[in-house]
């Protein structure tokens, strides 16, 4: 059905068989959502560490999680992204020389997820700081009454009375990731919006794969903003709404 | 404004003793090392060689992100007030204009512009013979296009949430004097919107500055694509990128400093 659309429309480049385009696009199209999924999840987990870090943590410790946050979120995303990627990938070189091995290929698929998992971790950290200081000091100094360990207190108390308050900014961030991952272009990786740009420069056919792949990034910012309606609307049970 | 100086203000003691912490101090030694090592132990001779290119780069990224900032910024009044109380289609249409760039990455809409629109221009003899073929035929025209659409649609989302938010009471109070349409909208209406956004403001300056690098990939020869050159051709990886870097912090804290300037200049009593 595909392919009698295609021919229909007079999109014969966008056909999935090799003549066609498609199947590259397609195959960039997932290789975004990859990093932006797994970028994500690394922002998370190192936004979770800064917050607590942020608010519980020792002198030095808040200091050090403040100069990532600052300089991270100063800096373009596009200057980060060389950096860490030529200076992770050279670092990572340079300790395995010193311990004797040869130096490897660093996957750019992995690469990208973490240099975007580092950006992406300083703005969830500050997402996360906010939610949590909504919390009422009582519920946490009610779970520390009853004698529940720090992590318990995370575990149980902490992170699902934050959610409600962290979701409309982890759902900002999400689209961030995903229209972030369009930057790794730069670096070389073939994501969706590399892999449309080959397309359309070895067919001359630019509007059709620049609006093919801008569709797909919609795809992907529509079914998400179902996708965290309904997640707001189960975390957010039991709170009455804005008056 | 009072959100500004709660995070501000020290919750415990020990922090309000300010810089001069001895953790701080060695934070602040370890700093100083850094950049000294960076400064003695990298290769800067090349500075002096690009200096007239660095500083027209610099300028010129200035120059896109002001630029796009104010065409943009009108771009989104227009936007707000539509979306608020224009008839229901175009309201409907620049609801979802706002969607669609918000939506799709920034590097995209830039090289859609740039080559599927440009491509498209250089079709038609008619525009090739025009006036504004030999602007056309050059990068920045598409670099600033883009760099203003995205700025309105952001912008134009927290205008139509601004709009939407003047209280009612006023603006009944500005018709209750016999304020036409247009004077109401002018006295009354923008300028309460506009103080409602304005803290929103200087993030999307903030953010529009580090969008700013991407037009560099259509050959626009900002502050980033001055540094490219030096890398090709100085073979050196780390020394450009790390100016770079510095300089875009030192204009971000600037950003943010002027913002801060005005906006304790304007009286809130909310």
């Amino acid at each position: 059905m595909y392919e009698a659309f295609l021919d229909a429309a007079n999109l014969g480049v966008l056909s999935l068989e090799p003549p066609g385009w498609g199947a590259v696009l397609l195959r960039g199209f997932v290789a975004s959502l990859e990093i932006a999924f797994g970028s994500y999840a690394l922002g998370l987990l190192i936004g979770l560490m800064g917050a607590t870090g942020k608010l519980y943590g020792g002198e030095v410790a808040r200091d050090l999680w403040e100069i990532y946050t600052t300089v991270v979120r100063a800096v373009p995303e596009l200057v980060l992204i060389l950096l860490l990627y030529y200076a992770g990938t050279d670092g990572i070189n340079k300790l395995l020389a010193l311990w004797g091995y040869d130096p490897v290929d660093i996957n750019g698929l992995l690469a990208g997820i973490i240099v975007l998992g580092i950006v992406q971790g300083a703005y969830s950290t500050e997402v996360f700081r906010g939610a949590i200081k909504a919390i009422p000091s009582g519920q946490i100094e009610a779970a520390k009454a009853y004698g529940m360990p720090s992590f318990m207190i995370l575990r149980r108390i902490t992170i699902p009375a934050m959610l409600p308050h962290a979701l409309p900014g982890l759902a900002n961030l999400w689209m961030i990731a995903t229209k972030d991952t369009a930057l790794l272009a730069v670096v070389g990786f073939t994501e969706l919006t590399l892999a449309t740009r080959q397309a359309a420069g070895a067919t001359k056919a630019y509007m059709t794969f620049f609006l093919a792949a801008g569709l797909l990034y919609l795809l992907v910012s529509f079914v998400s903003g179902i996708v965290f309606k309904i997640l707001e609307r189960r975390y957010r049970r039991g709170i009455a709404g804005p008056a | 404004m009072t959100i500004a100086t709660e995070t501000v203000t020290p919750n415990t003691d020990a922090e309000r003793q300010g810089i001069f912490r001895p953790h701080r101090i060695v934070l602040a030694l370890i700093a100083v090392a850094l950049v000294v090592y960076i400064v003695y132990s990298m290769r800067w001779d090349w500075i002096a060689d690009y200096q007239g290119q660095l500083i027209a780069g610099l300028w010129r990224t200035l120059g896109m992100l002001f630029s796009s900032a104010i065409v943009g910024f009108f771009f989104a009044i227009l936007l707000g007030v539509v979306q608020v109380t224009g008839p229901r289609p175009l309201a409907w249409l620049a609801n979802a204009f706002c969607s669609v760039i918000r939506g799709t990455p920034l590097l995209l809409q830039l090289w859609l512009l740039y080559y599927g629109v440009g491509s498209l221009f250089a079709q038609y003899p008619e525009i090739r013979q025009s006036f504004l073929w030999p602007y056309l035929r050059q990068a920045w025209p598409y670099g600033f296009a883009a760099l203003t659409i995205s700025f309105a649609a952001y912008e134009g989302e927290v205008m139509r949430g601004a709009f939407a938010g003047v209280p009612r009471g006023e603006l009944e109070a500005a018709r209750a004097y016999g304020m036409g349409p247009i004077t109401m909208f002018r006295r009354i209406w923008l300028p309460r919107a506009v103080q409602r956004a304005l803290p929103t403001l200087n993030g999307e300056t903030v953010l529009q500055l580090k969008a700013t690098p991407l037009v560099a990939t259509i050959t626009v020869v900002d502050l980033y694509g001055v540094i490219s050159k030096v890398r090709q051709s100085t073979f050196l990886t780390y020394e450009p990128l790390l100016l770079l870097a510095a300089v875009y912090m030192i204009l971000t804290a600037l950003l943010v400093l002027v913002f801060r300037y005005f906006e304790n200049r304007i009286p809130t009593k909310l």
